[in-house]
């Protein structure tokens, strides 16, 4: 019952009771605890919430980009066929990371090397997994940025020489180099100005829609900039998915009441905001999100949600199936 | 027809940077416009746009190059010139910032932030008054005086910091205020609360407000007008709905095209 799985053949990615934690002396931090996702071939899906809801964690889990104090504590991950709990670190390191799955994370400027050239830094992060020639590297570089309509200039390049848009769009371009099956984005338009923003956003559309990447997962508090993108929405509240729908239905329908908060709070240059402002005052959210060393019981929700009943306090909604790839996890829809 | 309390004319502010061989940057590049009471406008505009500088001479904090800002009739650089005249310029004109983390000396609590506010005052009050008044103008903002009184900024999240900071506005009840990105560090559902305190005040206090933003959303829910900045530059004024409908300039209608929105999709 508590399952988001849907096509497992298809399956890009499927993950079970995913939980991953920080470990810290104030406690133990629960980022991300107990999700279930499964990602279809052909598939952008957009993970929305807002600071400190675990999405970036989950980001950073899924990529194992996992570094003390974050480990992962539980779950099974499956990778495009390719079932990665029986893995060393190493194995991951040499099979998956770049090959099956890729991070785009939220900075470029952080993910590149300051005092090393586009051109060497693409050597560097590929010879290794790849045991190709310098020379292939850099054709297969080059062919890369033509295909995506990129300076090749920007090859002979330091990263600060590039503009902050460039700089994403060059690192969308290296991260997914070796075709990887699912590529991670976190963020990946949030440092930048709006006109850039779209430009990056093509770059990545591009990737998708020539096959270089089977799917997408898109993680962003930004939901207007998201919904360019995604076909499909999940909303993530204190470490847990509350709610997942087709992109139309999450933005005109919002079931879960925290993503009706949510959802109808963006504020985007149309007239239409303002109704939409009314709905979400309705259930308007008083608080702020929990701490997730101690997380409310039951429905975490539970103690911002206006419509909170005694077993919202006691026990944990499961995700129910409301409409066919329309999941909720909120008592309210729970047929007794 | 509410009367006129804020008159920007011919404003220019040019910085000059570099010793030996100086460049100059027209930041404000001779704009006007006006601010009628209990009135809110924006101005929009990218970062470098010249927003934020308007702002600064506005609050009097930055000296303009040419042009005047008449506050009631009154010139703020030419008719103001002591420290009682300046007084009553903020007692009338505030600001709420956008990081709530620089706006705070980390080792005041917020009684003792609070407190300081009076300085801004003329009348003579006792201690009693001032705390009845602070507490009254934390519970105006939502929050809790009793549990804040004795914190420090650092002890509250992002979300009660910028409350604070518009409890001040509560508190000195200016006739103008200026609000420089005040929600950008926010998330979208505390966001909104936050800004419905801007239209409160509007709503009990006639006060009017200039919001400056790179928001084109936020311009659009809050604002009775808004006004589009570019290179230093206002390329277009008009209501929101004027601004989305029937875009003129330009660089107004890239600035929609680039904004993503929830009712339509660049890729298909």
């Amino acid at each position: 019952m508590n399952s988001l799985a849907i096509g497992e053949i298809m399956s890009i990615l499927d993950v079970r009771n995913f939980r991953a934690y920080y470990f810290t002396k104030a406690g133990t931090v629960k980022a991300v605890d107990g999700v279930n996702l499964s990602i279809d071939k052909k598939t952008i899906i957009g993970i929305v919430g807002e600071s400190g809801c675990g999405k970036s964690t989950l980001a950073k889990a899924l990529s194992f980009n996992v570094e003390p104090p974050l480990k992962i504590v539980k779950g099974d991950i499956v990778i495009d066929g390719i079932k990665i709990n029986d893995m060393t670190t190493d194995e991951i390191r040499r099979k998956i990371l770049g090959i099956k799955v890729a991070l785009i994370p939220q900075s470029a400027m952080n993910a590149l090397v300051p005092t090393v050239k586009i051109r060497s830094f693409i050597k560097d992060v590929l010879k290794e997994k790849t045991g190709y020639t310098t020379l292939e590297i850099f054709e297969l570089a080059v062919k890369r940025f033509k295909e995506l309509n990129l300076p090749i200039e920007a090859l002979d390049m330091y990263p600060f020489e590039l503009s902050g848009g460039m700089r994403q769009r060059v690192l969308i371009a290296i991260a997914t180099l070796l075709n990887p099956s699912l590529l991670i984005a976190d963020e990946p338009t949030s440092a930048l100005d709006v006109s850039t923003q779209k430009m990056v956003l093509e770059t990545l559309y591009d990737i998708y829609r020539r096959g270089l990447v089977k799917s997408i997962i898109f993680i962003s508090h930004d939901i207007a900039t998201v919904r360019q993108i995604v076909d499909e929405i999940v909303v993530m509240y204190a470490g847990k998915f509350v709610e997942k729908g087709s992109t139309e239905e999450m933005i005109n329908e919002p079931l879960h009441p925290y993503s009706k908060g949510l959802i109808f709070s963006i504020l985007t240059p149309e007239l239409i905001v303002r109704e939409r402002v009314r709905k979400a005052k309705e259930v308007l959210l008083k608080g702020e999100p929990p701490s997730l060393i101690n997380p409310p019981s039951g429905c975490r929700f539970h103690p911002r949600c206006p419509y909170a009943m005694d077993i919202c306090r006691r026990e944990e909604p499961p995700m129910i199936e409301v409409e066919r790839n329309r999941f909720v996890s909120c008592w309210l829809y729970v047929k007794r | 027809m509410s009367k006129v309390i804020l008159e920007v004319k011919n404003l220019t502010k040019v910085y000059r940077i570099g010793l030996i061989r100086q460049k100059e940057i027209v930041a404000v590049n001779n704009i006007n416009f006006n601010v009628k009471e209990g009135e809110i406008i924006s101005l929009v505009g990218e970062s470098g746009s010249g927003k934020t500088t308007t702002a600064r001479i506005i609050l009097r904090l930055l000296r303009p190059t040419s042009g005047n800002v008449l506050f009631n009739g009154k010139d703020i650089w030419r008719d103001i010139r002591n420290r009682k005249e300046l007084k009553w310029y903020w007692r009338n004109v505030n600001g709420v910032f956008q990081d709530p983390y620089s706006s705070f000396n980390p080792t005041h609590t917020i009684r003792f932030v609070m407190l300081r506010k009076f300085n801004l005052f003329d009348e003579e009050m006792d201690y009693d008054t001032k705390i009845s008044m602070i507490k009254e103008a934390l519970k105006e903002v939502g929050l809790i005086p009793e549990e804040i009184l004795d914190k420090r900024s650092f002890e509250l999240s992002g979300g009660m910091r910028q409350r604070v900071l518009i409890a001040q506005i509560f508190l000195i009840r200016p006739k103008l205020v200026i609000a420089d990105e005040p929600t950008s560090m926010i998330d979208a559902t505390l966001r909104l609360s936050l800004l419905d305190l801007f239209l409160k005040l509007r709503d009990e206090f006639k006060t009017s407000q200039i919001f400056i933003t790179h928001d084109l959303g936020l311009a659009t829910y809050t604002s009775d007008r808004i006004l589009v900045m570019y290179k230093g530059k206002i390329v277009e004024e008009g209501t929101p709905e004027e601004i989305l409908n029937k875009p003129s300039h330009p660089y107004t209608k890239k600035l929609l095209e680039s904004v993503p929105k929830l009712y339509s999709k660049w890729f298909t």
